[in-house]
């Protein structure tokens, strides 16, 4: 909290009554808002709520259509395509905007490269990367490539980017959504030091417990609305979920059912190694919801990719209530049931420019004909079902999957997993980067596809997620399972001290 | 919005006019505007002898392209098509002229069947090499290009192979030059062949698969689609594509050199784009192929009709469609 710089601070940027519509809809209704010099402000909201329009607006990737800017007090135009950078308005994208085949100290001076006589100046490039970089406690090597960097590195080199032109104002787009705990931890260091310099922050998340950790000030929006504006302190997560939802989020997660000991196994994986997973064993019976819980880079997308077949594994069996599955092979591991829901709904989930029709039967088009041709009326049944069963919300049926809010996406990927009819669905960050709202839903989505006899497995890094869905929870650390903990030991304290390595006990 | 959409809705139930997508309209239009300028510079133009003729003449092309629909919509290219016809109809009449077979209607459907045969074998090297050697399609294709090629001159000694026997000639003369219900062959063929691609790409589980590999291959592979298959498969179908136009060939001049086809590729790549299919993969449109096609052809026609451009000049005004074709559908991206 910095309440003295929330209080007295000077407003460095404004937004009076703005109101944006794209194609006659209205997505913004005389939104008003400001931000100080030198305060974290965060704005909250479902998706579809307005959010990320606004920071368009603010940012000058949109106009406004009507409404007016101003910036130090007085009306701006904002210059449009990131040319807001020159007046230190900066957006860090949720998609990385780093090319990955430059070094770190190309991607800070990509497009404004210093040169002597014409020629790159690369020796002052590289010590004043390398002070940007230091100025942030940062130990990135300004030499290495791009593609090399962690994903927490990466938003490293961003803000590094953000700093070295100067910004006095930076809109942060669910910055943590790919992080772990310490990354998170780390960056927010980082971004408290700056504020301390006076830089003034737009937070854009649906992490709450965040919000209330490193914001000065909160704005919800709802349905193109604006809310409210207050400190942070005066609230608590379930008042803003509230005013984010509008109604009482009477229970984020539906209650557990524990699947009888005695229940069938479903799928069992022994001594499974990939090039990095070593000797991942573990069972799932019928009914069951089991959790993954880890650090990034611990090894559990790849071990489940393994297991789907989408990765060959180097040793290791896999079955299937006894059936053994063939190794690097999805269409055999479709066809015994397992199916993998990928935690990346945009670049291997759906095709973006497709209609949901075409995403919805990818994996399973099989069933909609005969001799390979595909019947229309099935397909379009198909879809109906999978609107009413996922309450997938969309005005118009033909929409494109990458115009769809982030929410009827991941209901759109979940049923077209479930297109498949597997026995046993691994679900990879089932709610990433969605709202409070569609949250509760897949929650419960995949209760009741667990009462229904499914064996689930759920990879999560929200460690709130893994404590109210599971009723077992595997912990891996650097590729290996270190621990499978059940009833009373599934505790935030007793997961972290697993993947952290301070405890470990050998597979069940 | 996928092609495969487009083509099923648009014999609509209910699309209003802002619905329909610019980018698969453009071509016809385009085709309407050029009809309507050649009818200008020339009233013999617009007569049916003359459009027939011109659809005749397009033929070729626009059976190629059908196939580079199918391999640029799963995202590659084959740049080998040309050089390919060269390759299959020098071994056709090779065969032909063989006399393996004393028959000449069996010798002729031996020839026939021979060359789907290998144009479909050059389709599936161009498809393994990129898929299995891991090479870009656009390398894999050039080095194939250079080899089809270079055989074709091997085989002609750098100078023409013919059809010699003239009992064969006589019997597959019609082939190009009759006609079915008094519409010509080669037309007949045009339209079969693209009915045929239009119900594989839009209504078959491969079609689906096609474009679901040239708009993502992570999405794909992800979803089980066996994507090196798939992409192997268009490189198959651009194959037979090829034998097809090749079978249309032969009989037309009887003969053929190291000069046959060249530059063929690109007019198959100009229609393709023309036609509205995007050139970096995941949409494809068959029947704007055709159009494409065709517009390639009308050009020239009108050029040779009208007497304020040289004829020299048509290769140069091919060039400037391409570039204005993908002008144009930027914008319309742009808007929608």
């Amino acid at each position: 909290m910095n309440p003295d710089a929330a209080d007295g601070a000077p407003v460095v940027l404004a937004a009076r009554r703005i109101a944006k519509s794209f194609n006659g809809v209205q997505v913004l209704f005389s939104v008003n808002f400001e931000l100080r010099a030198g305060e974290i402000h965060a704005l909250m909201g479902e998706n579809g709520a307005g959010k990320s329009t606004l920071v368009k607006i603010l940012s000058g990737f949109e106009q406004p259509t009507s409404g007016e800017i101003l910036l130090d007090g007085q009306p701006v135009k904002l210059p449009p395509n990131g040319q807001a950078e020159q007046l230190g308005i900066v957006i860090i994208h949720q998609e990385f905007n780093l090319a990955e085949h430059l070094t770190v100290t190309e991607s800070l001076f990509l497009g404004r490269e210093v040169t002597r006589y014409g020629v790159l100046d690369r020796k002052f490039m590289r010590a004043e990367t390398r002070r940007v970089l230091d100025q942030l406690g940062s130990h990135v090597d300004e030499n290495a490539l791009i593609s090399s960097l962690s994903i927490a590195d990466k938003q490293m080199v961003e803000i590094a980017k953000a700093i070295s032109r100067d910004a006095r104002i930076i809109f942060m787009d669910e910055p943590t959504a790919v992080l772990s705990r310490e990354e998170t931890n780390y960056l927010f260091r980082q971004v408290r030091k700056l504020r301390e310099e006076g830089t003034s922050f737009v937070f854009v998340s649906h992490k709450l417990d965040e919000v209330m950790e490193l914001t000065d000030r909160v704005t919800v929006l709802r349905d193109g609305q604006w809310v409210k504006t207050a400190p942070t302190a005066i609230l608590d997560g379930e008042s803003i979920a509230q005013l984010m939802v509008g109604r009482e989020l009477s229970s984020l997660y539906p209650s557990k059912q524990e699947p009888s000991v005695d229940e069938e196994v479903t799928l069992a994986v022994a001594g499974l190694s990939t090039h990095y997973v070593k000797d991942a064993s573990f069972e799932v019976r019928k009914g069951e919801i089991l959790g993954f819980s880890g650090l990034i880079g611990s090894g559990r997308s790849e071990l489940m990719e393994a297991v789907a077949g989408l990765r060959s594994r180097l040793s290791g069996e896999v079955s299937v209530r006894g059936e053994s599955v063939p190794g690097g092979d999805v269409h055999a591991a479709n066809r015994v049931g397992i199916a993998y829901m990928t935690k990346d709904r945009k670049h291997k989930g759906l095709l973006l420019n497709s209609r949901m029709t075409a995403n919805l039967t990818l994996q399973s088009l099989d069933k909609h004909g005969h001799y390979g041709y595909l019947s229309p009326k099935s397909e379009a049944e198909a879809l109906e079902r999978a609107r009413r069963r996922f309450d997938i919300r969309v005005r118009d049926g033909r929409v494109v999957a990458g115009r769809m809010s982030g929410g009827n996406q991941q209901k759109l990927l979940l049923a077209k997993v479930m297109e498949t009819e597997p026995d046993v669905i691994i679900i990879d960050e089932p709610t990433r980067g969605i709202d409070v709202g569609t949250k509760q839903q897949i929650y419960h989505f995949i209760s009741a596809l667990a009462r229904d006899g499914k064996s689930i497995i759920v990879v999560s890094s929200e460690m709130p997620e893994i404590i109210g869905l599971c009723t077992r929870v595997a912990v891996m650390r650097e590729g290996r399972i270190v621990g499978i903990l059940e009833g009373e030991e599934i505790s935030e304290q007793e997961i972290m001290r697993y993947s952290a390595g301070l405890k470990k006990k050998t597979a069940a | 919005m996928t092609a495969s959409e487009d083509a099923v809705e648009t014999k609509g139930k209910g699309r209003s006019w802002r619905d329909v997508d610019l980018r698969a309209v453009a071509p016809f239009a385009a085709l309407a505007l050029l009809l309507i300028v050649g009818a200008l510079v020339n009233p013999n133009f617009i007569g049916f002898t003359n459009l027939a003729n011109v659809a005749t003449r397009s033929a070729f092309i626009a059976i190629i392209a059908v196939g580079a629909t199918f391999v640029i919509s799963s995202g590659d290219l084959d740049l080998s098509v040309g050089a390919m016809v060269a390759f299959v109809a020098s071994l056709m009449i090779l065969f032909m002229n063989s006399g393996a077979i004393a028959d000449p209607s069996l010798m002729l459907t031996a020839a026939m069947v021979l060359t789907v045969v290998i144009g479909a074998g050059c389709g599936l090297l161009n498809g393994l090499i990129t898929t299995v050697g891991k090479i870009e399609p656009f390398i894999a294709t050039l080095g194939t290009m250079g080899i089809y090629r270079g055989l074709t001159t091997w085989l002609s000694q750098g100078g023409a192979i013919t059809l010699r026997e003239p009992e064969l000639q006589a019997l597959y003369r019609p082939v190009y030059f009759g006609s079915i219900f008094g519409v010509p062959v080669p037309i007949a063929v045009i339209l079969v062949v693209t009915a045929i691609a239009a119900f594989v790409l839009y209504r078959m589980r491969y079609g689906r698969h096609v474009v679901a590999v040239g708009s993502n291959r992570d999405v794909a592979r992800y979803s089980g689609i066996p994507v090196d298959r798939v992409r192997t498969i268009a490189f198959v179908i651009q194959g037979l594509c090829v034998a097809i136009a090749v079978l249309l060939y032969v009989p037309r001049l009887g003969s053929t050199s190291a000069t046959t086809g060249i530059l063929w590729e690109l007019q198959a790549i100009t229609a393709v784009v023309v036609g509205g299919t995007a050139l970096k993969g995941g949409a494809g449109r068959v029947w704007g192929t055709i159009c494409g096609a065709f517009i390639l052809e009308l050009v020239g026609n009108i050029m040779l009709l009208s007497n304020f451009i040289s004829e020299y000049l048509i290769g140069a005004i091919q060039g400037a469609i391409i570039i204005i074709a993908m002008l144009v559908q930027r914008s319309l991206v742009r808007k929608s």
